[in-house]
């Protein structure tokens, strides 16, 4: 059994985070086990994309401890990289490629066959429009491409950041296969829809001014305390 | 390595191909100077010293341009975010962003070198072109390095169109003297000599300083 397996996909504890005199996130603790789902609810600013890119090792974690896929960050972020998607407000694509441009140039960066962006772009319904420039893509679209982005290279750990922001209904279930349960990814998704979130969800996750107010299993949850952590 | 450098600097070229937003600019630049200069000087042509300091003084604000549009499309769509999730060597990305503007500045001498001999430089450019391409080599491997390093240092700041020149001019003041040392016995009426080697020396340390303290710092550039 790998070592991650049996640590689980994340161990945080007591995770805190400020940039400069602000405090982002502050005594955040949680465990979830690979192949579940953390759903992370909050109003604006109270620390879930923060939470997001720690976890994603683009910000370092200003205390406690924080270990994914078995890895220590920061200390061990090398070996995180590559093994985890992240979907956050920004597509990360360049507008002047096209979509399989871009797919093309995170292929390459991840060692990623070109069969592979292909086949993303098949998933997502996105092969006809691929040889356009994303500057020219519907915001539905492009996130449609981000999200095949985000899976390209197959990872272990998923962190999104809205993912069905801008996505029809249609759209949302042509992504399922990607970034859905049924994928068998660790996901760990921020969400501002009590019912869909409660929905994807294992563990929740409440914040409010970068403080745990809630971390329970979904089943134990009521939509109602979602409702009021927005208060 | 060399795959993710081929990567990056593809990107790089196929969204200046797209956009036009620096090369055209940076050439664009540097025929207006000559013919400012040509004008305010009063002169219809110039040698010796002062054709170096022209040529080179232009080639480095027109490379500034260059230098501050860098790492634009990465800071404004999320393209270092992409890279860092990347399990690539960092140092991938210097060396790409320092061959891409290297590929700027050759465009740039390319329309800037012809044009200045026409304009405004009097002895034939024909004797002088060997050694002046050596010596605008040396140079723009500093520019390159400098450039980038500065460019990834200012491009994360609010202030980075005002940060990116104010940190480079003087960084790259070394180069424009060096460069204008060496180039000019080449643009003399009565040129015998090539480049006098002492300033080719000077450029090529300088090079490897700066290529040196910028492989040291870039990772620590894109860390948060």
């Amino acid at each position: 059994m790998p070592a991650c397996a049996r640590e689980g996909a994340l161990e945080v504890e007591g995770l805190a985070r400020h940039y400069g005199e602000r405090e982002a996130l502050s005594e955040v603790s949680l465990s979830l086990q690979q192949g579940r789902t953390l759903v992370v609810f909050g109003p604006n600013g109270a620390g879930k994309t923060t939470l997001l890119r720690v976890l994603a090792t683009l910000l370092r974690p200003h205390g406690g401890s924080v270990r994914v896929l078995g890895s220590r960050l920061p200390e061990e972020a090398w070996a995180v990289r590559g093994r985890l998607g992240l979907l956050g407000h920004e597509p990360l694509l360049y507008r002047e490629l096209t979509a399989r441009e871009n797919l093309r140039f995170h292929a390459r960066l991840h060692g990623v066959a070109d069969e592979r962006v292909t086949e993303v772009l098949e998933l997502v319904a996105m092969e006809r429009r691929s040889r356009e420039p994303l500057r020219t893509l519907s915001r539905g679209m492009v996130q449609r491409v981000a999200l095949a982005r985000a899976a390209l290279h197959d990872p272990e750990l998923l962190l999104l950041d809205e993912p069905h922001a801008n996505l029809d209904p249609a759209a949302v279930e042509l992504v399922a296969p990607l970034i859905g349960a049924s994928s068998g990814r660790t996901r760990v998704i921020c969400s501002h829809d009590p019912t869909g979130g409660l929905a994807e969800a294992d563990l929740v996750l409440g914040l409010r001014a970068g403080r745990q107010v809630l971390l329970r299993a979904a089943a134990d949850v009521d939509p109602a305390e979602i409702a009021e952590l927005y208060r | 390595m060399r795959r993710t450098v081929g990567a990056l600097l593809r990107k790089e070229l196929l969204v200046e191909l797209r956009t036009l937003e620096s090369v055209p600019g940076m050439s664009l630049f540097a025929l207006t100077t000559f013919v400012v200069f040509h004008f305010a000087l009063n002169r219809n042509v110039v040698e010796g010293d002062l054709a170096a300091g022209i040529l080179w003084v232009t080639l480095l604000f027109a490379a500034i341009l260059g230098i501050n549009r860098l790492f634009v499309a990465d800071a404004e769509e999320g393209g270092f975010d992409g890279f860092l999730l990347a399990p690539v060597d960092r140092s991938a990305m210097l060396l790409a962003k320092a061959l891409t503007l290297l590929v700027y500045l050759l465009v740039l001498e390319l329309v800037a070198v012809p044009a200045f001999a026409l304009l405004l430089l009097g002895p034939s450019l024909g004797h002088a072109l060997p050694g002046l391409l050596g010596v605008l080599a040396l140079g723009d491997l500093g520019v390159a390095a400098i450039g980038t390093l500065v460019a990834a240092l200012a491009v994360r700041t609010r202030a980075r169109d005002l940060l990116g020149p104010l940190l480079a001019l003087p960084l790259l003041v070394p180069i424009v003297i060096g460069g204008a040392r060496a180039s000019s016995p080449l643009l003399t009426m009565a040129h015998h000599a090539g480049p006098p080697a002492r300033w080719l020396l000077t450029l090529g340390l300088y090079d490897l300083v700066f290529g040196l303290i910028a492989y040291a710092l870039f990772d620590f550039l894109l860390e948060d």
